[in-house]
């Protein structure tokens, strides 16, 4: 299967686009959206018999802008470009690719930001805590919007490879194949326990005004800042923060004082900044709750294969050695649970120094995976 | 590193013996599976289902673009993941003589298969008594083709000795057939076959 390919390059210049859908979205929490939008991406060309069609899910942070750059805003590339385009991993001149931004979410789908229709106000902490299978409903939606009546493949990493796993059982007929990347079947009492920091660190900012805070005209910009920095650490493995940043001072003498010293809190501050002057923090809110509730095996009484046994896609699994948030170990359960169902699955554990965020990184064994993947998938 | 620690896949006289045993449509687990060619040649000869276990990231990745099921493992730290007899077969082809738990790996074959399928290069076979009785020298031959500096063999058997480990360890051996340059030896087996295949399951436990 290997072609002469040509040299991997952008998918350059893309358009975000929009979908309104006035059916009403039922939530697992009870309630439902009576109307809303989608913000979306697509990257190359529909097949005549709708079948070359990859859904690419987002994690925490990321939106539908995956690959390419915008032609007014060259410096916004897409959060996973190096796996996207032509000629890369996730090769666009074969497979019609589609990234989405998650109900809830603040880069352009109706969220918390977005105006309530019964109020005409801003949703603010009224808009409704939205699950991983809410968002697989609504991305099913916009498959169903486009024409596409099964995807080739549904793809992410982290909160993203579990929508891909979400859409294996809630909609068994409409995946060939899931990528499932540094994932885990739920999360533990530790992953909770990070969101639940980032969370408090948000509720008791004063500028939060109990989710309310865009009728005062402030963000509880300190609260997300925090809430960033906690974040980004479990992203990151012991190892790659010591080679990266060590014990490195950035003036090269101690001042003793609370200003930052050390490299790591220069950079930590630095992300936090960026973070939270582009994030919303009602948003960051719902996607930690939607992370701590995903656990599909909870309604087969704990039983992750019985979870699983509606699966009919093929599987690729793939984990990295140093993620200590989504460890290889969690992975493997997600494999055992496929290896129970007989279900086709291929595991494969990257020897990354990274962290969770290698999922991210352009190693190349993991994208020569990934490629050769994509490659035995007929499109 | 495509042929497990025997190398070159077209010397693996042993596919079409195990193809012969392994009934049509069975569940197989084939340990240290290399480039998954004998997964692919069992999928094609017996329709059968199943999986590869591969530790190195080369021969993960060349069953994935063979387009056989892997998942990536050290043997060496047992099946942990795989359930008690789920698989028919479990097949160790050409890797047992280099793995360094031999007992942990066969009894670990025998909780996750019903049945063991294993094959090995005969440390008894004439030619290896002439290498070391007359040479002199660590015997190499295309089923032993390593240097003893650089090999990846460290329990290497002959026939005797494994049907010796398999009464001593409650193996019943089912079948076997000993190859000598792909074809069946039954005289003499242990000093004219170069390559053993055996099919074996657990011995019935005294209660």
């Amino acid at each position: 299967m290997d072609g002469i390919q040509n040299p991997p390059r952008s998918i350059g210049h893309v358009t975000a686009q929009r979908a309104r859908f006035s059916e009403p979205l039922p939530l697992r929490c009870g309630r439902s959206l009576a109307d809303y939008e989608l913000a979306f991406e697509t990257y190359g060309t529909l097949n005549a018999d709708c079948s070359n069609a990859v859904l690419v899910c987002h994690a925490l942070n990321a939106s539908h802008h995956v690959a390419g750059s915008y032609a007014d805003d060259p410096d916004n590339v897409g959060w996973w470009d190096n796996m996207i385009g032509p000629g890369k991993p996730l090769d666009t001149e074969r497979f019609f690719v589609i990234g989405v931004n998650n109900l809830g979410g603040c880069f352009g789908s109706t969220g918390p930001a977005s105006p309530n229709p019964a109020t005409g106000q801003p949703w603010g902490a009224d808009f409704p805590l939205v699950t991983v299978e809410d968002w697989v409903d609504a991305q099913a939606r916009l498959a169903d919007r486009l024409g596409i009546r099964r995807f080739a493949a549904v793809m992410g990493g982290s909160l993203g490879a579990m929508q891909a796993l979400s859409w294996t059982t809630q909609y068994p007929d409409r995946i060939g194949h899931a990528l499932i990347i540094a994932c885990a079947p739920n999360l533990s009492a530790q992953n909770i326990a990070f969101n639940e920091i980032a969370r408090q660190a948000i509720i008791t900012d004063p500028d939060f005004h109990g989710g309310h805070y865009y009728a005062h005209g402030v963000t509880p910009g300190r609260g997300l800042r925090v809430a960033r920095m906690v974040g980004h650490v479990t992203y990151l493995s012991d190892d790659a923060m010591a080679g990266k940043f060590g014990r490195q001072l950035r003036t090269g003498s101690l001042a003793y004082s609370f200003e930052p010293e050390f490299q790591i809190e220069s950079y930590l501050r630095h992300q936090a900044d960026k973070f939270a002057g582009y994030f919303d923090a009602n948003t960051y809110l719902r996607i930690t709750k939607a992370l701590d509730y995903f656990d599909p095996a909870l309604a087969a009484g704990g039983d992750l294969a019985r979870a699983l046994a509606p699966a009919t896609a093929r599987f690729l699994v793939v984990s990295f050695t140093t993620d200590w948030r989504f460890s290889p170990e969690r992975s493997r359960e997600i494999v055992e649970a496929l290896l129970v169902n007989r279900r086709d699955v291929t595991y494969a554990e990257i020897d990354a120094p990274h962290g969770h965020d290698a999922f991210l990184l352009d190693d190349p064994r993991y994208h020569g995976l990934v490629a050769a993947y994509f490659n035995g998938i007929a499109a | 590193m495509s042929g497990g620690p025997l190398g070159n896949p077209v010397t693996r006289a042993d596919f079409d013996a195990i193809a012969g045993w392994v009934r049509p449509g069975a569940h197989v687990l084939d340990l240290g599976c290399g480039d998954g060619a004998l997964l692919a040649y069992l999928t094609s000869r017996r329709k059968v289902t199943g999986y590869g276990v591969e530790i190195d990231d080369a021969s993960v990745l060349a069953c994935v673009k063979n387009g056989v099921n892997v998942i990536q493992g050290d043997l060496e730290r047992g099946l942990e993941g795989f359930a008690d007899r789920s698989f028919d077969y479990v097949i160790l082809s050409q890797t047992l003589q280099a793995m360094k738990h031999t007992d942990r790996v066969v009894g670990e074959m025998l909780r996750v298969g019903r049945e063991g399928i294993v094959t090995f290069p005969n440390f008894g076979y004439w030619r290896n008594r002439v290498q070391i009785a007359l040479g002199g020298h660590m015997p190499v031959s295309d089923n032993l083709p390593y240097q003893w500096w650089d090999t990846p063999n460290v329990h290497l058997c002959t026939v005797h000795d494994f049907e010796d480990y398999c009464r001593l360890h409650g193996v019943r051996i089912l079948e076997r057939i000993v190859l000598a340059q792909r074809t069946p030896v039954t005289r003499l087996a242990n000093l004219r076959g170069s390559l053993a295949v055996y099919r074996f399951e657990k011995a019935a436990t005294l209660e």
